[in-house]
């Protein structure tokens, strides 16, 4: 089925119950996100973003509402077939890199393929996709504390690929960035997003927004 | 496996405090594995001593207090059989023999060297019938001579015709008693053997401390029990009645008390050791949560961030348990040999080593305990680790 979207979200809630009161961070939010897109999500911080993000990554279930991923509905799967969606399907990019400071470059980038496969064809798709994202192949067995930051941001966007995820998404992955190694980080999702990868993206930068081709904005749980 | 690589590159990263840990589970498994090899060792020595004599009825006088056990201080309280009772309990013990006997101590000095020893006061013809001679003669009706045992004989170079002095007075060595071992009945290797008229002449008449009833049928021991306690302990308890298997029963469970007890020391280093592995393991979980969230996010399932952390303190017990097991066997060694030589003097046969597969065994029973407290230990923390909410162990800092 080609049509159809990659992601959908139908009226899904997200409610945080605290002491205080219950806390609404998405309001029956109704979007799709169609295969070879490339979305900004923006807004303002306490908007909703992150929440939206971690509910397209089966991090998280909905209070209420309907999610999903290729046609299948997530809302109520357990914990092990979320972890699987996260592991086959989803590649993420986080602000803070988040590699493995106990293993090597190439082996933050195999992590996700070696609990399914084997070793050996594992370290050769991870050295692939390293080339790919312009990782010099000296850095392949550096620990993450001897990078550079746009180099551990690039490991870590092999690492969301070396699975052939259907989508990936990035949660501000230049904001730890100066803007000429943003720049270049942008580039390489441009390129893959280029190649056919959907990829969603928030930031709250219209700089690095401008490299996607839809905005969504969210402003108080509600898509605007 | 990736999991194993990162518990060994981050017990690799906290090296001391890894080593700690390590060292907590050494300590308790060679506490565990050398207690019990010295508590078997024990038990080895004072079943060499026991020599077993189940065809012995032991009759003696029944104290109000008395536990009936031998070991029990009460149990020396001066008490005795009378005359009377003892014909009763001949009379009981019908076709087996009755040998009724004073047991007392007296001074006793070999040329310079004096002490104490216990005397055995049998009557003549009853001497052969209990006492093995290993050289020498046995001492008849009213002679003078003395028989001694076969280890205060060795202690003083003895032998028939050698004089002691007992109580003072100064007497011939008639014989000497064959070794025999720690019995229910009597204990005659450290001790002189007299005959019951040599006794009453120098003491005048007595009651006596105690009767030996040998069956000549072990399945006649019940009934002989029965016998005498019907015939004297009709109306009150005047004697206690206890045969060898009953007496050797209170001895292993001494032995066995005493090794329950030395098996929870160690058994309380292996609990210490297992909270150090706890807390190390509390940390770890503590100070990887981002990394946990991470891994969590990108694929990792709840029982393999589980596996990971308990493969850590896993490798914490299997090493700490490996190096404590060959530690605890050196120990055991050194440590049964000194036991050896503290019981020595006592040792029937000087067979003090403990058989290889028993050391085996209590280093192959500290191992698996080890290794077992460190895995439960690290349970509680890896099931933690797999419960973070991987959003909220994300954003920890």
């Amino acid at each position: 089925m080609s049509g159809e979207p990659i992601l959908r979200f139908a009226e899904v809630s997200k409610i945080y119950p605290l002491p205080a009161g219950d806390v609404v961070a998405l309001d029956r939010v109704t979007l799709t996100v169609d295969p070879g897109e490339f979305i900004a999500v923006m807004g303002p911080s306490g908007s909703g973003k992150s929440t939206l993000l971690n509910l397209m990554g089966c991090l998280d279930v909905p209070t209420s509402g309907e999610i999903y991923l290729s046609g299948q509905e997530i809302s109520q799967m357990s914990d092990d077939d979320l972890t699987r969606l996260r592991r086959d399907r989803i590649g993420f990019v986080f602000q803070q890199f988040n590699l493995i400071p106990l293993l090597s470059a190439v082996e933050n980038v195999e992590f996700p393929l070696v609990l399914t496969a084997g070793r050996e064809e594992s370290r050769l798709r991870a050295i692939e996709v390293m080339r790919a994202v312009h990782l010099n192949d000296a850095l392949f067995t550096h620990r993450p504390a001897e990078l550079s930051g746009g180099e551990q941001q690039r490991v870590a966007i092999a690492r969301a690929l070396v699975n052939d995820p259907d989508l990936l998404l990035c949660d501000e992955p230049t904001g730890n960035l100066d803007s000429k190694t943003g720049s270049a980080i942008m580039e390489i999702l441009a390129a893959e997003n280029r190649e056919g990868k959907t990829v969603v993206m928030v930031t709250h930068d219209p700089g690095v927004a401008a490299y996607a081709r839809r905005t969504i904005r969210i402003v108080d749980g509600r898509v605007a | 496996m990736i999991f194993i690589d990162l518990a060994v590159r981050n017990l690799r990263r906290h090296k001391v405090r890894s080593i700690l840990a390590t060292v907590g589970i050494v300590i308790g498994v060679v506490a565990i594995a050398s207690l019990g090899i010295m508590g078997s060792s024990l038990s080895t020595l004072v079943g060499g001593m026991v020599s077993d004599v189940s065809d012995t009825v032991l009759v003696t006088p029944h104290l109000a207090a008395s536990s009936g056990d031998p070991f029990d201080p009460r149990s020396a309280l001066a008490a005795s059989i009378s005359t009377k009772n003892v014909g009763l309990i001949e009379k009981a013990a019908g076709e087996h023999r009755a040998v009724p006997m004073f047991v007392a101590s007296a001074r006793l000095r070999v040329r310079d060297t004096s002490g104490y020893a216990t005397i055995y006061a049998v009557p003549a013809a009853d001497i052969p019938f209990l006492i093995e001679r290993e050289a020498g003669l046995y001492p008849q009706g009213r002679s003078s001579g003395v028989m001694v045992g076969s280890l205060l004989a060795d202690e003083f170079d003895l032998h028939p015709g050698s004089r002691i002095e007992v109580g003072g007075e100064s007497v011939r060595v008639l014989g000497i008693a064959s070794e025999r071992g720690m019995g229910i009945d009597i204990n005659p290797d450290y001790a002189i053997i007299v005959t019951e008229d040599w006794y009453t002449e120098r003491h005048g008449p007595q009651d006596y401390s105690r009767v030996i009833v040998k069956v000549s049928d072990l399945s006649a021991i019940e009934d002989v029990k029965a016998a005498i306690d019907q015939q004297i302990n009709r109306r009150s308890e005047v004697v206690d009645i206890l045969d060898s298997r009953e007496i050797l029963e209170l001895y292993y469970e001494t032995i066995d008390a005493i090794n329950i007890f030395l098996l929870g020391i160690g058994g309380v280093s292996l609990l210490v050791a297992s909270v150090s592995i706890l807390n190390v393991m509390i940390i770890s979980v503590t100070e990887r949560t981002a990394e946990i969230g991470l891994m969590r996010s990108i694929g990792a399932r709840k029982r393999e961030v589980l596996r990971m952390f308990l493969y850590e303190s896993l490798i914490l017990g299997v090493v700490g348990s490996v190096v404590g097991g060959i530690i605890s066997a050196v120990v055991a060694y050194y440590a049964s040999a000194s036991i050896g030589d503290l019981f020595a003097d006592f040792s029937v046969s000087g067979e003090a080593g403990i058989p290889l597969s028993v050391v085996i065994g209590y280093v192959a029973f500290a191992m698996a305990f080890g290794i077992g407290t460190s895995v439960v230990a690290g349970f509680y923390p890896a099931w933690k680790a797999a419960q973070l909410n991987p959003i909220e162990a994300l954003r920890y800092e």
